[in-house]
């Protein structure tokens, strides 16, 4: 809108309606922000996932169990002498997301893998003691995993991520 | 006037568009090149602040809903849940509730404008008419939405209202039935009133499209009730309209804003913080103050079906207005006696309002329905005669005429009228909260909180005693069950750190389980637990307690309050005093006397309380000097105590006050500067069309 008036106070004009248009904007974003947040989880779903206990004594060896910690399946597995030695013969250079097999356990506790049940390629929940890998096996898009849940074949692109986790005492752990 | 549009968008891509569904051109010939009578005055805002209002309802609404659960066992604590734990969930639930108040508050101003001005007048009757249909709607959304939280008056709201429909000959029972899915209010109604909820709004989004596509065909009405006829009678909707519309609805916000950040509960009912309990009806059932009018209307009539024909009528009346009334002049401004009646008429609907509110008893049931009588008589008798008998001043000759005969001082009646509605609206309002706990009660002595006002804040110090004195003494027979422990550690609350929250949980044994051999088991207290309550079940609670079970404690400084009476409750609306819960909890704990005054019993297990209402109270004296061990200093005496529990039980019934309050100030000083930058954009823009 070009008027009389604001040939008179160019930058006056402009000055109030750049301000109240400024304002506005750090209106809206300020409201917008709130309808946002509410979407994350509120305070009592993260009060829920505080880290859990468990107890491995009742674990056999070559057996596993399966716990929720925030919502997720977690796999410990009380490892064979076989597996372990399975995963760690392996060379880093044939497997698509290199690591060793050291670094996905706790020293000392080489026997327990923990991880994430969770597939990396699409979320489905792999199955124990399957596939060729004496791993995981995932049955939605046939992706493999080794006894040291890292991934061999399929479309899953990463290994099974290792949840944060440490030893209370031998026959205990704290996820979380 | 909104007819195919010669506007051409000049961008390739959108004229692409254009061409294939002409979408720009229909906005731009219905908002921007629409010309709008140049001399309409700020109550035309209104129109533009119901769609704001709608908008917020429905995106609120919709948030709301995803946090929500619609089943009569979990409805009340997934409410609690939203304001204590979602990001933000007390600020949305409070713009939600507080939201529809302001719906409907704004709703009435534009029918009385209508009703003034005779915009249902020729050729506007189907835009009056959808307006009413909308404002149906919106009552019917605005009931089911109040069922929705669970909570006593909902309960009762639903089984009161529903229970109308029973008036109709022959199928009023079955209809009851159908409507309530059940043999009586139960989760079936929840779960279909919660469907329904959520679906009119739409359905009123929908008609409220009808309602401008009507109001785009007829053109506006404006004060002076004059058709537009030449150009100089209009001025385009935008920039003129949308500026002056937006600087309406930023004055409007700050109206709302007062309540969602400092008057939460002042529109709301007390008794909702009160689980829905089907085997107890509140004292008093008061519908929200927008249906106190109509409600009145209904208990007026002594007769049932007649009654219920009466409340619907005094809406559908609306639709005929048109008709009824058959004069010429549109505007009352040249109609000095329809004027007249109609500051009268609206008169006797804030009367009627504040009937509603009131026990239907002596007096107010007379004036009921003498009013009910002048509220029909306005329509039927009023109206037409005046069609007929009067004589109008002469109407000026076009808009611009009007808008050169008066040249400015028109602000002057606009600022009155606004004391005045909000006069009467804190009448309708106060009306209904004194309609709870009387009977020859006295009235709480007011206290000095640390939490009451704009910049209160809870006294840390109170609320770690408080909470002292809530395990010592209170919990062992009442529950706390909506505030878990890492809740001591929230800001805001006592100033607790996450590990001394932990600790204080460790301290309290737990009921687990199923574990892996599907046995329940006890494990210490983690700070996710809520505090454990001293009773299995209600039952267990009842019988431990001589038949009357202890409140849980969480909501109790909400739950509760008294009346405040003519005029306190208008000038607690400025002052914002909302602390008749904790008067109300500090004076019981404090109310117990030894022997009753002479001439009272008080029946056998039952105690002696000056400030309870009907003063035999089933819990013996709690608290007695010396009785919890401070270790801070503070004296040790049942005032102090009180004092402290209380504070405490304002900390658990309202979490996040602090936040809201800071939170309000800091939106208060946005809204007032950018209400001033926007009232001189206004000018600036309208410096152009005089
Ligand atoms: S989700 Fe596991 S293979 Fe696709």
């Amino acid at each position: 809108m070009t008027t009389a008036s604001s040939a008179d106070h160019p930058t006056r004009r402009d000055f109030l309606y750049v301000a109240t248009g400024a304002a506005a904007a750090v209106g809206v974003a300020a409201t917008v922000w709130p309808l946002i947040d509410q979407m994350n989880p509120d305070a009592a779903t993260i009060a829920a996932g505080a880290p859990i206990e468990v107890d491995l004594t009742p674990i056999a060896e070559g057996q596993d169990i399966k716990v929720f910690w925030r919502g997720k399946p977690i796999y410990i597995s009380h490892r064979t002498k076989k597996q372990i030695d399975e995963a760690r013969s392996v060379p880093l250079s044939s497997l698509p997301d290199p690591q060793t097999d050291e670094a996905r356990v706790k020293s000392g506790h080489d026997q327990w893998l923990v991880v994430i049940g969770i597939c990396t390629h699409l979320g489905c929940i792999p199955i124990a003691h399957e596939g060729n890998y004496d791993g995981f096996f995932c049955p939605c898009h046939g992706s493999q995993y080794d006894t040291s849940g890292r991934i061999r074949q399929g479309p899953a692109p990463a290994n099974l991520a290792v949840p944060p986790y440490q030893f209370v005492s031998d026959t205990k752990i704290q996820i979380g | 006037m909104s007819g195919p549009s010669d506007f051409q968008p000049t961008n390739p891509a959108l004229r692409w568009i254009e061409r294939r569904l002409p979408i720009f051109g229909l906005v731009h010939s219905s908002f921007v090149a629409y010309p709008t009578p140049r001399n309409l005055n700020y109550w035309w805002t209104f129109g533009a602040i119901l769609s704001m209002m709608l908008a917020v309802q429905i995106l609120t609404g919709v948030i709301l809903a995803m946090h929500y659960t619609p089943h009569a066992d979990l409805a009340f604590r997934s409410v609690e849940l939203i304001v204590r734990d979602v990001n933000y969930g007390w600020l949305l639930r409070n713009m939600h509730a507080c939201g529809a108040s302001m719906f409907f508050f704004a709703v009435y101003i534009h029918m009385f404008r209508g009703l003034y001005y005779g915009s249902y007048k020729e050729p506007r009757e189907v835009l009056w008419i959808l307006g009413v249909i909308i404002y149906l709607l919106m009552m019917a959304t605005g009931f089911m939405g109040y069922v929705l939280p669970w909570g006593q008056m909902s309960f009762w709201g639903a089984t009161v209202i529903t229970n109308l429909f029973s008036a109709v000959p022959y199928f009023g029972e079955s209809i009851v039935t159908l409507l309530w899915g059940g043999y009586a209010v139960g989760n079936p109604t929840l779960n279909r009133f919660f469907s329904l909820h959520y679906l009119l709004p739409f359905v009123i989004a929908g008609v409220v499209v009808l309602h401008v596509w009507a109001l785009h065909v007829a053109g506006q009405n404006n004060p002076a009730g004059v058709e537009a006829k030449t150009e100089k009678d209009t001025v385009a909707f935008t920039p003129y309209a949308t500026i002056k519309d937006l600087f309406g609805v930023s004055c409007f916000l700050i109206f709302y804003s007062w309540f969602i950040f400092y008057m939460p509960n002042y529109l709301g009912d007390a008794e909702n913080y009160v689980p829905a309990n089907p085997g107890v009806t509140p004292a008093h059932i008061v519908p929200e103050w927008y249906y106190l009018p109509f409600y009145a209307i209904l208990r007026s009539i002594p007769n049932k079906l007649a009654g219920v024909i009466a409340m619907f009528s005094a809406i559908i009346i609306l639709c005929f207005l048109p008709w009824l009334d058959s004069a010429k002049t549109r505007s009352s401004k040249y109609r000095p006696l329809a004027k007249q009646f109609f500051w009268m008429f609206v008169v006797v609907c804030v009367l009627l309002g504040y009937l509603g509110a009131q026990p239907p008893e002596g007096i107010y049931v007379i004036a009921g329905r003498i009013l009910t009588v002048c509220y029909f008589a306005y329509f039927l008798i009023v109206l037409p005669l005046l069609s007929r008998i009067e004589t109008p001043r002469p109407v000026p000759n076009s808009i611009a005429d009007d808008v050169l005969a008066k040249t400015g001082s028109k602000a002057a009646p606009m600022v009155s009228t606004v004391i005045a509605i909000m006069v009467a609206g804190g009448l309708l309002v106060g009306g209904a909260q004194s309609a709870k706990a009387e009977g020859g009660e006295v009235a709480p002595p007011a206290q000095k909180w640390s939490f009451s006002g704009p910049f209160g804040t809870f006294d840390r110090g109170a609320v770690q005693r408080g909470l002292q004195v809530y395990k010592e003494v209170c919990a062992t027979c009442h529950s706390l069950s909506f505030v878990a422990f890492r809740n001591l550690a929230d800001p805001g609350g006592p100033g607790y750190s996450t590990a001394q929250a932990a600790a204080f949980a460790s301290e309290y044994k737990i009921k687990d389980g199923p574990n892996d051999q599907g046995e329940m088991f006890e494990r210490p207290g983690r700070p996710a637990d809520y505090f454990p309550s001293p009773f299995p079940n209600e039952q267990a609670a009842r019988a431990a307690n001589g038949g009357a079970a202890p409140p849980d404690l969480s909501l109790i400084t909400k739950a509760r309050s008294y009346k405040r009476g003519f005029p306190w409750f208008i000038i607690d609306f400025f002052t914002q005093y909302q602390e008749q819960g904790p008067d109300y909890v500090s004076a019981i704990l404090q109310g117990f006397e030894e022997k009753p005054p002479a001439g009272v019993t008080i029946p056998e297990g039952s105690y002696y309380n000056t400030y309870f209402p009907g003063h035999a109270i089933k819990m013996p004296k709690p608290l007695s000097d010396g009785q919890v061990a401070y270790t801070d200093g503070s004296p040790t005496t049942v005032a102090q105590y009180a004092h402290d529990v209380t504070t405490f039980l304002m900390w658990t019934a309202e979490p996040h006050m602090e936040a809201r309050k800071r939170l309000g100030l800091q939106v208060f000083v946005f809204l007032i500067l950018f209400s001033i930058l926007m009232y001189f954009t206004k000018k600036k823009v309208w410096a152009n069309a005089h």
